[in-house]
């Protein structure tokens, strides 16, 4: 039977990460920078987190919950930074093709993931069979004492993890940043068109800087929110799968604007789930044809997005072009 | 307020042109630098020493006969489908999806391999397959084509959407076509009456894929630079506007040098199923799409530049599979040493553009003292 208070909050579960990785992207996107190694940053943000929690729990005697979780965030934001360095150095300061050294990030941040979630046990020398945060975990998935006594409200609004309220208030910040106050209408003048921007005496490489790197670090928090409240803090390696890609198409199906997002990512997470609900009967091979969904849906959201061609719709104008002052 | 009038002490200016061994230096020196930088990560983790790193690495690529023919083999397919990608390059069409269109390529060989094992004699299969492979991949080539003609459909994420797209519709034949039922793969496909299977040319089963990259990179390099196709597609790159100008069709120049990529992928799939793996699995083509992107970029999307660029990327993948296998660490060690080398490949093209320059203005330094 579908039973939505059941249904929906596996769809939000599985739309948070999209949520992190979109706002993040959008973000960047703004200040015309179009990074396509957000995959790549969600996983260090992912096993960074993982890295941080796995020291803390093997070296400490007393565990305390709040350490649990400050370690484990700050090793993932610091993760996400160093990446979000890579790419502003590369492709900021140095002019780099956008959609290629994304590529190289993606790459090089999948196998940082993968590498660590399989060899951190033997780098380490500890001695347990696998990666399981179980205890961190839980500090992570903590939600409200009274959640189950508020019934249906409770069960589908209130049964989540820090994080995931997180993310939906980063969202909401940035929405109000980028729409509300002078700094984020500078940001914006940078995406649009960086040469008027900077004719204005707007330091152009310092908004893409702080932009680009700001992004990476939301984006990977959603990396370390799937490992350790979506996977119950057990590391496996891939997956994470194609989420990055879905919260870059996500970017484009909320029309650069965070607060869609929200709204958006939950419909995401839900179509990525449905195939499981969809009865296919003993016919095993249509459950593989149903895990096409959201991309179809995006492919159709893209086309259709296209055709109606709004003007307030469209990408910032300098998106993936780098800015050099003597270009005119 | 002396911090109002500071200027800086350097500034950056565009090189006018290079010369191209200077250029060809500069890379050099950014793939040996990267080289220092790997070494030095491999040691922190593992402790091997430097000059064990690069034995290491020349014996993951060369130690046996059987390692270099495997590496000659990688080094071939990649550079065949980073040549599939580069006419959309050239055109600035960023085709993130030649995974999908081998895949396609290869779910209809193995189609055809199937269900056409007892109908039709090898000598006719074999052309079969081929034929229904590249236009497999063509379509799949040619949908976002089409989108992004018509109404300018981002074709970046589309291509990548078709991608999964094309994935879940090959786990779905998989689990049709599963063998022994409920396995889940399907296994070596006619093992032991070899049909559909490429005949081993010179009784070496490398040698096939070599050819075909040789065929590959010849064609291309002339499709480029001596065809009029080539010449097209390389103005609607450079400018729409121009080629409008002048009296190209660009909607038709976008559709068929999709069409054309496509049909290479699906070359290219044909070849992985009836020349090299004689199965169909979801991750056949091992994200090597995504890898042909950046061979194919840091060849300047040159063919015969890509020849090194390609051998590289598989040089240090195997060096590092070694590497990993010898300390028993995990293989995707070798995505990090590539992604390294390619943050160096990446930047160096910096200083192949752009020079940094002492401020001539040096008051500025003056009044510092």
């Amino acid at each position: 039977m579908f039973d939505i208070t059941v249904f929906f909050p596996r769809a939000v579960a599985q739309g948070i990460p999209l949520l992190f990785g979109s706002t993040g992207e959008t973000l960047t996107e703004k200040a015309g920078n179009l990074n396509l190694g957000i995959p790549g940053i969600m996983y260090v943000g992912g096993i960074s987190g993982v890295i941080g929690a796995f020291l803390y729990e093997q070296n400490t005697a007393s565990f305390n919950p709040f350490l649990a979780v400050l370690i484990p965030f700050l090793s993932s934001l610091l993760g996400s930074l160093i990446m979000g360095l890579i790419y502003s150095f590369l492709t900021i300061t140095l002019r780099a093709n956008q959609n290629v050294t994304g590529l190289a990030m993606t790459t090089f941040g999948v196998g940082i993931g993968n590498f660590f979630g399989g060899s951190l046990i033997k780098l380490t020398g500890a001695e347990v069979p696998n990666i399981s945060l179980s205890a961190t975990s839980i500090c992570f998935r903590k939600n409200l004492p009274f959640a189950d006594s508020l019934g249906v409200f409770g069960r589908m609004f209130l049964k989540y993890g820090f994080l995931a309220y997180l993310a939906i208030v980063i969202a909401l910040l940035v929405s109000y940043f980028l729409n509300r106050t002078q700094t984020g209408l500078h940001l914006r003048a940078v995406g649009e068109n960086p040469s008027t921007a900077d004719a204005a005496g707007i330091d152009v490489g310092k908004y893409k800087y702080v932009a680009t790197c700001l992004g990476s670090m939301i984006a990977g928090l959603g990396g370390l929110y799937y490992v350790m409240d979506y996977a119950n803090g057990i590391w496996s390696n891939d997956g994470f799968g194609d989420r990055g890609w879905l919260a870059i198409a996500l970017v484009i199906f909320t029309v650069w604007k965070p607060t869609l997002g929200i709204l958006s990512s939950i419909l995401f997470g839900g179509l990525y789930i449905l195939y499981l609900y969809i009865p296919s009967g003993m016919n095993l091979s249509l459950k593989e044809l149903y895990k096409m969904i959201p991309y179809v849906f995006t492919v159709v959201v893209l086309v259709i997005s296209s055709i109606k061609n709004k003007r307030e719709n469209q990408p910032p104008e300098s998106l993936g072009l780098s800015f050099f002052r003597e270009d005119r | 307020m002396e911090k109002k009038n500071r200027v800086p002490r350097f500034h950056i200016e565009k090189r006018a042109s290079l010369p191209w061994h200077i250029s060809l230096l500069i890379r050099l020196l950014s793939i040996l630098a990267a080289f220092v930088v790997c070494a030095l990560l491999t040691m922190i983790i593992t402790g091997v020493k430097p000059g064990d790193f690069l034995s290491t690495m020349v014996y993951g690529s060369f130690g046996t006969p059987r390692k270099m023919w495997i590496t000659a083999q990688n080094v071939a397919v990649l550079l065949c489908i980073s040549l599939a990608v580069t006419p959309s390059f050239l055109m600035k069409f960023w085709n993130e999806g030649a995974d999908g269109q081998i895949l396609m390529g290869c779910l209809a060989s193995s189609a055809c391999m199937i269900k056409l094992a007892d109908k039709l004699p090898n000598g006719l299969l074999i052309p079969v397959m081929l034929i229904l492979s590249v236009a497999a991949g063509a379509v799949w080539g040619i949908i976002p084509a089409f989108f992004k003609a018509q109404f300018n459909t981002n074709e970046t994420l589309f291509t990548l959407m078709l991608n999964y797209i094309a994935t879940q519709i090959v786990a779905y034949f998989i689990v049709r076509w599963e063998v022994p039922k409920g396995s889940g793969q399907i296994g070596i496909i006619n093992q032991s009456s070899e049909i559909g299977w490429f005949p081993q040319i010179f009784g070496n089963k490398y040698v096939l894929s070599i050819l075909a990259a040789v065929f590959m990179t010849v064609l291309i390099y002339s499709y480029i630079r001596f065809s009029k196709h080539g010449y097209e597609l390389t103005v609607v790159g450079e400018s729409t506007r121009t080629a409008r100008y002048i009296g190209i069709n660009v909607k038709r120049v976008i559709i068929r040098t999709m069409a054309l990529s496509g049909a290479l992928a699906g070359l290219v799939g044909f070849l992985l199923v009836s020349g090299i793996n004689h199965t169909l699995t979801a991750t056949i083509t091992g994200g090597q799409g995504f890898t042909a992107v950046m061979v194919s970029w840091l060849a300047q999307f040159n063919p015969i530049a890509m020849i090194a660029t390609s051998f590289l990327i598989i040089f240090l993948e195997r060096g590092a599979i070694e590497i990993s296998s010898a300390f028993t660490l995990n293989q995707s060690f070798s995505s990090i040493l590539t992604g390294i080398i390619l943050f160096f490949l990446i930047g160096s093209e910096f200083f192949v553009s752009y020079r940094i320059r002492r401020s001539a203005n040096s008051e500025a330094g003056k009044e510092k003292k």
